[in-house]
């Protein structure tokens, strides 16, 4: 779980590109849930760092999904197609790791 | 009397500067009693013409970004100017998830956001030189304006 600062622009979504990563390096990493409770603003930065992670992910067959998002930001992952790729709802929905 | 007001800022490419900027304007637009959902827009609008600036114009080098507000009437111009490298092909660069940096995590959805939350883009540019983005919006079309 990653709980996204006030403001996703460039600046805030670098950083949290590198602690991601850091983590994803280590493995065992299967779902990534994104909590946007907090987040009144995003631009298109937040949107290319969601696809980056989704990307490296999704090779693995893990999961990318984002929560509790306001309009403002609904609005602008929808103007971008991202929902297509990661999912969108109220609260998260664990996946169980396949075995 | 006709309502116009000028601001300018002045600020180095550093992305800690992404928020003052967004805000600096959103703030200058509250003359014209704009809505929430107008402050929004300008704020998204301001933000990728700013990262643009820093992430391209400038790449690693710090410089200065140069924002120009004029309010005339209703209408709200924001000119963001960079003396960095410039674009090749301006039409190439504004294609929607068109990126030259998709290794960086770049969308490629910046000018597409400007133009989707603006009434008006321009993008003027030359290798070498710089860019001046220009936009327009015309705001609060249904409330007061505040002299």
């Amino acid at each position: 779980m990653v709980y996204v600062p006030q403001e996703l622009d460039h600046h805030f979504a670098s950083q949290i590109t590198d602690e991601v990563d850091r983590e994803l390096k280590k493995g065992n990493v299967r779902q990534l849930v994104f909590d946007f409770s907090g987040t009144t603003f995003m631009d298109s930065s937040g949107i290319g760092m969601l696809m980056g992670r989704y990307r490296l992910l999704h090779y693995s067959g893990g999961r990318v999904s984002a929560i509790h998002v306001n309009d403002r930001v609904n609005r602008i992952m929808r103007l971008s197609g991202i929902y297509k790729y990661i999912e969108i709802s109220q609260e998260a929905v664990w996946h169980q790791k396949r075995r | 009397m006709e309502n116009t007001n000028e601001m300018t800022l002045e600020m180095d490419s550093r992305s800690c500067n992404e928020g003052l900027a967004r805000i600096t304007v959103a703030a200058f637009a509250t003359q014209l009693n704009p809505t929430l959902e107008e402050v929004a827009d300008i704020k998204t609008a301001v933000s990728e013409a700013i990262t643009n600036c820093i992430v391209h114009a400038y790449e690693k080098e710090t410089e200065k970004i140069r924002i120009d507000c004029t309010i005339c009437g209703r209408e709200l111009t924001v000119a963001v100017t960079d003396h960095g490298r410039g674009i090749e092909n301006v039409e190439k660069a504004m294609e929607p998830m068109f990126t030259t940096k998709p290794e960086q995590d770049r969308s490629g959805m910046g000018f597409a956001f400007m133009e989707a939350f603006m009434d008006m883009l321009e993008v003027e540019s030359e290798p070498g030189k710089g860019t001046v983005v220009r936009m327009k919006k015309k705001i609060g079309t249904g409330s007061q304006v505040f002299e």
